[in-house]
């Protein structure tokens, strides 16, 4: 199968069985998605399936073929400048032990790319499926609300 | 094996040559029972490029909504048309969950806790299927047989639900700990119906199968054609809206499990039927349809 993942065209032989999230950190070496509840409950496997955040570890790799994957190690520039959610988060205090945060990223990545002034409400509802165990969610929010004021930016 | 076929007919096909192979749509019940071993994946029948199985048509009189629709589209695009089955997909998983799951596959899975299930039951919703062989359609009140167990021939697939629009108001409500990512306690859905003088209903997690309150809607149907309440729109007495959820907890024949016992299931599930019975019936004394 064919999987472009963060600009980059894969060739790979994936079993029947394969997961996306087994693909991308065990073939790939692309261990910034983590693996967690491998049930779709805790969002720490989010990539971005031709744009859409989806839990990795429900899809098959087969499902991806001819796909673009964004993960978080091609959410940064290429000069390697943070995405201004990364420098956010940072800035925000909103990454503790950093488990959650690749998927917490692409789903902000992703809502802001849609809604640029996301309510606190849109936002909850969008980070619905990110579990964080430590900082808890204040600052995530804040993190959020910073990325999307009009002052924030590359 | 992992079959990726582009037509249906390629699809019905596969189906019928490799019975063994998995019908896998979003993958997000299937995928857990693999990741959790219960479930082995040696050959897969990947439904996601099948373009028969996507969209949705909506006719004059009911919406045919392809099985590979998923939870995020049928929010997007059928909120207005059906909204009893729009608010269970909105109480589906998380967002990436409803931007995979699909409706056949939440009808393939077959759960008693499916979100999607009364809503279908409550509208009087029928499943098409397709196989080698020809089509069928199924009434979504015939479709379940037991615990995660469908009507599907081993050759069969799930390509479509026609679902009679209905004008009058209609809910889904559902019980769990949270308001996300959660599999129902319990789970109602009500509709009234007062072109073709109908109610519908449909619950889920309170029986082997998802159930329809058949009592409580003829029960139902028959006070309002007595009372001439369809056209005159009275409120309804609170003995009427006692006795529909009495008739409605009646039917169900819930059990304890890991979420919850089956006698707070017949407390929550007799709330849930008060509640959407008052509801709708305000939503249409306001002059809704």
């Amino acid at each position: 199968m064919k999987v472009t993942v963060n600009g980059t065209a894969h060739d790979v032989d994936a079993d029947a069985a394969e997961t996306l999230l087994h693909l991308l950190r065990e073939r790939l070496g692309l261990t910034g998605t983590k693996n967690a509840c491998e049930q779709g409950e805790c969002g720490s496997c989010v990539v971005l399936l031709d744009g859409t955040p989806v839990c990795s570890c429900l899809v098959l790799a087969g499902q991806a073929d001819g796909c673009e994957v964004t993960t978080i190690e091609g959410v940064a520039g290429p000069d390697g400048q943070l995405h201004p959610v990364q420098q956010a988060f940072i800035d925000a205090g909103a990454i503790q032990c950093g488990f959650c945060t690749p998927g917490l990223v692409l789903t902000v990545v992703d809502l802001l790319g849609h809604t640029a002034a996301p309510t606190d409400d849109e936002v909850r509802e969008a980070l619905a499926g990110n579990l964080c165990r430590c900082t808890g969610y204040q600052q995530v929010l804040d993190a959020v609300r910073l990325a999307a004021s009009p002052t924030s930016g590359p | 094996m992992f079959h990726q076929p582009r037509s249906l007919a390629d699809a019905l096909d596969a189906r019928a040559a490799h019975p063994s192979a998995v019908p896998v749509a979003g993958g997000t019940d299937v995928l857990v029972g693999v990741n959790f071993g219960r479930t082995r994946l040696s050959s897969v029948l990947d439904l996601t490029r099948v373009p028969e199985l996507r969209g949705h048509d909506v006719g004059p009189d009911d919406v045919r909504v392809g099985a590979g629709v998923t939870y995020t589209d049928l929010i997007a695009a059928l909120a207005d048309d059906l909204p009893a089955l729009a608010m269970a997909a909105r109480t589906v998983g998380s967002p990436p969950i409803r931007n995979r799951g699909t409706i056949g596959g939440n009808l393939g899975s077959a759960s008693p806790a499916g979100d999607c299930h009364p809503p279908l039951l409550a509208a009087g919703a029928t499943v098409e299927t397709a196989s080698v062989r020809g089509g069928r359609s199924v009434p979504a009140r015939e479709f379940f047989v037991g615990p995660k167990r469908n009507v599907l021939a081993p050759d069969e697939l799930i390509t479509a639900v026609r679902i009679p629009r209905i004008s009058g108001p209609q809910v889904f409500t559902k019980v769990g700990p949270r308001n996300a990512m959660v599999i129902a306690v319990c789970s109602f859905a009500l509709s009234l119906d007062p072109a073709r003088h109908r109610v519908g209903t449909g619950m889920g997690s309170v029986g082997p199968v998802p159930l329809q309150a058949s009592g409580a809607e003829h029960f139902l149907e028959d006070h309002l054609e007595d009372s001439s309440r369809w056209r005159s729109r009275e409120p309804l007495g609170p003995e009427v809206v006692e006795r529909f959820a009495e008739l409605v907890v009646g039917t169900a024949r819930p059990i304890d499990d890991v979420r919850g016992t089956a006698a707070y299931r017949r407390h929550a599930l007799r709330v849930l039927a008060r509640r959407s019975l008052v509801w709708c019936w305000d939503d249409y004394r306001g002059g809704g349809a």
